[in-house]
């Protein structure tokens, strides 16, 4: 090769190799929005698609989320003499007698249970989760969050932020989806009485990972803090695994025994 | 002139390549694993509390089932297997203090290992992240394994193969064929740790396991103890094991906690929500919660007071 040829060759390189730098090569996603842009939508700015079908795997803690367990059985949970007192006095029964029988399938609880869950976008700044496993649904709300509602829902109002692990948070290294929960009405963590309030707070934390044979798994993180009914965070992960479509959807009303 | 146009060309050329090659292989700026992470057990209790015959969830084959009805857990006692440790699986299902750090090159500073500490039975995972490939498929296996990592949208991803048959710390088996990636996935003080265990021999899917950590700033064990052999009851030269029928465990499940022994056996149909509709009418639930031994040590039914806070 003559002494041109070798200087464009060695040039034309390095700049392919300092533009892979600047892409970030391998680190993907899409983003949020930068400099003096307007704000991203919640789905404009996603890094992973959430959304379709998906089936929780039971692999963990399994004799506490695939039945449920005995009364008075709070292993692994770091539940407080209050939370004690109101597990204790639990009654399925008195439930469903008040139309209580969803106490069980609360923000707090659901994404534990064995259950599908679709993803759509609602609009482009809300995010919906549906579950076949008492037929519930949850709103995840990017952007300004709205007036708070007056009353306490099951599944209460829902905080939505792709978030970076990095420590500038800046564009583009939104890694994961982070949701944050308030204003819920007092439920249950575990089958059988144990208890959260309505002060409890919701953090959870979405992981997307697309595995080596293809399947796509959504991993779910959640930390609940409650200062009556829990002594210290309970923080608990749950594994989706995406299917290809709904045709395993199969829905079921609230129960509060089964 | 071409000569100093080419050598300028070249280092530059040298130094985004090094730039893109540490890309790759050390942790994006702020993301840092390094630290003493305290396992939390909320995820996963029943490792802390295992039964002697408690498959539940796990997609056992008829292989792993079989060897389940087979298993002694007298085994851990025999001198030649006493300082054998767990496998590398432990990470994900281990109760075990978490300690993280990172192996420097001396000249350069860059990432050449990530090391997991060990604990009393684990001996500590070194997960390499310099590129190498891993060895051929007959080099010897051992505990640990080999294992490399790469960081996959700020997550650390881990794969690991070479561990010699083993257990899924007390849940189960798995054969020397099997492999395992992990991620660490860090969200604030939390860390979440995700296991996927795949295993052509003892598996009929792929299993996942997780646990959840938090860092902790006081400092905890970051390597294996010593381990001395002891007389522990069984013999050398034997190997504890039940005949099919002759295991005395296999009811013990059923009757505390009411579960089928369908359930108790393993299988891949129970990690799914539709498996339900079977246990339903089969189910007894217990009137109150019942505690064996290994549980009254872990804490029993649970209660205030009960779990450890993680100590700042």
């Amino acid at each position: 090769m003559k002494k041109p040829q070798l200087l464009i060759g060695t040039v034309a390189l390095a700049v392919i190799v300092l533009m892979l730098q600047d892409r970030g090569y391998g680190q993907g996603g899409r983003g949020a929005a930068q400099g003096n842009q307007a704000p991203q939508t919640g789905k404009a700015a996603a890094p992973f698609d959430p959304t379709g079908y998906w089936v929780s795997l039971i692999t963990n803690n399994w004799r506490f989320r695939m039945v449920p367990p005995a009364k008075g059985d709070y292993a692994g949970i770091p539940i407080s003499m209050a939370g004690k007192k109101v597990a204790d006095a639990w009654d399925p029964a008195v439930d469903e007698k008040a139309g209580n029988e969803c106490k069980y399938y609360g923000a707090a609880s659901i994404m534990y249970q064995p259950t599908r869950i679709h993803v759509t976008w609602q609009d482009d700044n809300t995010l919906r989760m549906d579950t076949d496993a008492g037929t519930q649904t949850r709103l995840f709300q990017f952007g300004k969050p709205s007036a708070a509602p007056a009353k306490r829902t099951w599944q209460g109002s829902s905080a939505a932020v792709w978030e970076a692990r990095r420590a500038n948070n800046a564009a583009p290294s939104a890694r994961y989806l982070k949701v944050t929960t308030t204003n819920m009405l007092p439920g249950y963590l575990r089958k059988n009485g144990v208890p959260y309030g309505d002060s409890a707070l919701l953090t959870e934390y979405y992981d997307l990972y697309q595995e080596r044979d293809g399947t796509t798994m959504m991993i779910v993180t959640a930390v609940v803090q409650d200062p009556v009914y829990l002594e210290q965070r309970y923080i608990v992960i749950s594994h989706y695994k995406k299917e290809p479509d709904g045709s395993k959807w199969d829905p079921s009303p609230c129960s509060a025994r089964w | 002139m071409w000569r100093a146009a080419s050598a300028a060309a070249i280092a530059i050329l040298v130094v985004g390549y090094v730039g893109f090659a540490q890309g790759v292989n050390e942790a994006p700026e702020g993301v840092e694993l390094t630290g003493n992470w305290v396992s939390r057990s909320f995820t996963e209790w029943n490792t802390n509390t295992h039964r002697a015959y408690d498959f539940l969830g796990m997609p056992l084959n008829d292989a792993g089932r079989a060897w389940a009805l087979s298993h002694s857990e007298e085994q851990a006692s025999e001198p030649e297997r006493q300082c054998a440790f767990y496998s590398s699986t432990y990470f994900p299902y281990g109760f075990a203090p978490l300690p993280m750090w990172k192996e420097t090159e001396l000249r350069t500073g860059s990432t050449v290992a990530w090391v997991v500490g060990g604990w009393l039975d684990v001996v500590p995972m070194v997960i390499w992240m310099d590129g190498r490939p891993h060895p051929s498929q007959y080099a010897p296996h051992s505990s640990s394994g080999f294992t490399t990592g790469v960081w996959e949208n700020d997550v650390l991803t881990t794969y690991t193969t070479h561990m010699i048959a083993n257990l899924l710390h007390r849940r189960g088996p798995h054969s020397d064929l099997a492999t395992m990636t992990l991620r660490f996935s860090r969200h604030a003080d939390i860390l979440s740790l995700t296991g996927r265990i795949d295993d052509p021999v003892y598996l009929s899917e792929p299993l996942y396991v997780s646990r959840e950590w938090e860092l902790s700033s006081v400092p905890v064990n970051r390597a294996a103890v010593p381990c001395n052999v002891a007389y522990e009851g069984v013999p050398e030269g034997t190997v504890p094991h039940y005949l099919p029928g002759q295991n005395p465990f296999v009811e013990e499940t059923t009757k505390l906690w009411g579960i089928p022994l369908e359930a108790v056996q393993g299988g891949p149909e129970e990690m799914y929500p539709e498996y339900r509709k079977k246990l339903k009418d089969k189910y007894v639930r217990p009137d109150h919660c019942v505690a064996n031994a290994s549980e009254i040590a872990a804490g029993g039914c649970g209660g205030p007071g009960r779990v450890a806070p993680v100590v700042n």
